[in-house]
């Protein structure tokens, strides 16, 4: 496989940089990791995963779509869109990864949604395997492998190089675009790490978590069972789950009046929030626990039941560690399983 | 504690004196405690739960859970018997449902902390004479239970217990804490300074709203951010300013009622230092209308709904704002 030694990443790096925007996953000031613009300097984090999901760089929390303007009796109509600028997402994590192939579902299938497909169009995903998976990983239970990840291009460290393979022609074009940084390399000590890596995925705590009860099929048995009371108890109905998931897709689209004219953006919804989805007669789920119950039942049920059977869930743990409760997707599963 | 605290709560149900329990409830790891209700003694031995861990204020639970019929008992910390008093003045619970057991305050844990010691694959937390015993995917970690400190605890303002109806240990002293150091630190920067640490703060907002959601002193049916027809709802800061705005103007909706419990920031996934807002307007209060901490009575008259002559003048805000 073709690999570059670690400790030239700053050269590999400003390759990139050279030919496109780049972003990588680094630490801010507070610690947390964030994907950022790369610039001379900029490291990689060692954290996991950022606090936050790649997701912003395809569905961003707010954006224009369209302005209008009065002029006496006219109003003009004033497209908002531009081609994007081409643009390489490195160090995606597998789970991440996955979440793009959900979120393309919604957005690429017709109508298609142009703004995304856009910047979908502009962006390569460079994927990062994972060595470290911390207790809250639980991409297994949604088939996916993390010493195998998707995405246009995928890349792995034995510790001292990074390996990089092509998932599909534009990750080959990406790959052709370095080409001359990287070399022929030996997997035999990458395997080891693989092989390391799959057996500390075959001992977190939630390796054993299952789908099988959950799917499209499903619906009247978890919509009616009575244990929703309980687990949506003490949800404080923010929208921390939804905004720090990497595959929560709803959005409002909202005029804002400027003045002078109308700005239709749109933002990020959430489902746990009362005015979700309302309607002339109000929101159709009065209470927290329809609310709640719908943030489950839509990756557990009605998204499979729309998509062929996958869920709406990559198991990237996010919802589990920001949940300020502590209340969240296995939780729910684990409650709904037992008859 | 928690054994005696389980007890305590059976015998309370037994004899009829209160009909639910509000505590914490056990997670699938360590540290991923969720605020619950309790109804009978099979549930409190299955799931109660009291630990280091046990860090988040449940008393705006009281505000639904004290409206049902029958009395709740709930277990409160010292901190947060301040937040049920403020609710009780605000007549936002019925104090006369609630049966209050005061109970022994942290310090407790904060997991992220832990976690940014670069420790993951977190099985199990023992505190081992204040050394942390870590078990991990990656084998045993260790390290000082005083790095791991939640921020509201490290700066811990009173051990006593404002309200309570019986006590499981003892009660303690109103504490001479460093809680305004970081707001005097604040205060000594130049403008510039303190615009761009703000900035840099409140760009990392998400608007989750769980730092609204989780306040004890945020309680209006319907927040004017959720309002369609306030004229400012909006989920989402379109700018800067709107970013800075929504926590300015929430910190001054809450102030003269903020207890100080802590929970703002302890909750936003953003790691945002929302406390220092709200320890400002305490500091201000404190030297423009005289030593006042929300919470630690139930009838006196707050500073900023009361008038004295010796009230500051607005002008005030000029004379402040030279500088
Ligand atoms: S489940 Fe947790 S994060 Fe989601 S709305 Fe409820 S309290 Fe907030
Ligand atoms: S529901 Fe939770 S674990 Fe699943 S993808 Fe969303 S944030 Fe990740
Ligand atoms: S319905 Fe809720 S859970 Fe589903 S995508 Fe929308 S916000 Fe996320
Ligand atoms: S959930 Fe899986 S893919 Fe995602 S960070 Fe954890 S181990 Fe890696
Ligand atoms: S909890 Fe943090 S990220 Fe969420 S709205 Fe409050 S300040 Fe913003």
């Amino acid at each position: 496989m073709l690999k570059i030694s670690l400790s030239r990443l700053e050269e590999l790096f400003a390759a990139i940089a050279e030919k496109q925007t780049l972003y990588i996953p680094s630490d801010r000031a507070d610690g947390a990791a964030e994907f950022t613009k790369w610039e001379p300097g900029k490291a990689l984090t060692q954290k996991l995963n950022t606090l936050r999901s790649a997701k912003d760089f395809f569905f961003p929390q707010t954006e224009n779509i369209v302005d209008f303007k009065m002029e006496g009796k006219n109003i003009q109509v004033i497209d908002q869109r531009s081609e994007h600028e081409d643009f390489v997402i490195f160090g995606v994590r597998p789970c991440d990864a996955r979440s793009f192939t959900i979120l393309d579902k919604v957005f690429l299938s017709e109508p298609v949604d142009s703004f995304y497909k856009n910047r979908r169009d502009h962006g390569t995903v460079v994927t990062m395997a994972c060595s470290r998976p911390a207790e809250t990983c639980f991409c297994g239970t949604f088939g996916i492998d993390a010493t195998e990840p998707e995405g246009d291009a995928a890349c792995w460290s034995d510790g001292e190089d990074l390996f990089i393979k092509a998932n599909n022609d534009k990750g080959q074009a990406f790959i052709d675009s370095i080409s001359s940084l990287l070399e022929e390399g030996d997997t035999a000590k990458l395997d080891q790490v693989k092989a390391k890596t799959k057996e500390i995925l075959s001992r977190l705590p939630l390796a054993n978590l299952s789908t099988a009860a959950f799917g499209g099929d499903t619906l009247n048995e978890h919509f009616n069972s009575e244990k929703w009371a309980e687990l949506s108890e003490s949800c404080l109905g923010c929208g921390t789950c939804t905004f720090v998931c990497p595959t929560c897709q709803c959005y409002d689209i909202k005029d804002f009046n400027t003045g002078n004219g109308i700005k239709r953006f749109r933002c990020w919804d959430s489902c746990m929030y009362s005015d979700f989805t309302k309607m002339a007669h109000g929101n159709p789920r009065t209470s927290q626990l329809e609310r709640f119950r719908q943030r489950f039942m839509h990756k557990l049920v009605y998204f499979p039941a729309n998509n062929n059977g996958e869920f709406g869930c990559v198991g990237c743990g996010r919802c589990l560690s920001k949940c300020p409760i502590s209340m969240n997707i296995v939780k729910v599963m684990k409650a709904l399983e037992v008859k | 504690m928690q054994e005696a605290m389980i007890k305590r709560a059976k015998e309370l149900l037994a004899d009829g004196s209160v009909k639910r329990v509000i505590g914490w409830k056990r997670g699938e790891f360590a540290y991923d405690i969720t605020p619950a209700v309790f109804e009978s003694a099979e549930e409190l031995d299955k799931d109660f739960v009291f630990d280091d861990f046990t860090s988040a204020n449940v008393s705006k639970y009281l505000v639904k859970e004290s409206k049902k019929e029958g009395k709740v008992l709930v277990f409160l910390k010292p901190c947060d018997t301040y937040s049920l008093n403020q609710l009780t003045k605000e007549h936002r619970v019925d104090r006369d449902n609630i049966y209050v057991i005061g109970i022994p305050g942290g310090p407790k844990l904060d997991i992220e902390k832990i976690k940014a010691k670069g420790i993951t694959g977190i099985l199990s937390v023992k505190n081992d004479n204040y050394t942390l015993k870590i078990d991990t995917l990656y084998g045993e970690e260790t390290m000082p239970f005083s790095e791991a400190i939640l921020d509201k605890c490290a700066s811990c303002k009173s051990k006593k217990h404002v309200t309570y109806d019986e006590l499981i240990g003892e009660d303690g002293d109103v504490l001479d804490s460093d809680r305004f150091d970081m707001v005097e630190k604040l205060e000594n920067m130049t403008a510039q300074e303190r615009y761009d640490f703000w900035r840099e703060q409140l760009s990392k907002c998400i608007r989750c709203n769980a730092c609204r959601n989780v306040c004890p002193a945020c309680t209006c049916e319907k927040c004017v951010f959720d309002n369609p027809n306030s004229g400012v709802e909006n989920k989402a800061a379109s700018d800067s300013f709107e970013e800075n705005m929504f926590h300015i103007i929430r910190a001054f909706h809450v102030a003269g009622r903020c207890t100080d419990c802590g929970e703002c920031s302890r909750v936003c996934p953003q790691n945002i230092p929302l406390h220092l807002l709200n320890r400002k307007f305490i500091k201000d209060i404190n030297s423009l209308y005289g030593e006042y901490q929300a919470g630690a009575d139930t009838t006196s008259r707050a500073p900023l709904t009361d008038y004295t002559a010796d009230d500051c003048e607005a002008s005030i805000v000029h004379e402040r704002g030279a500088e």
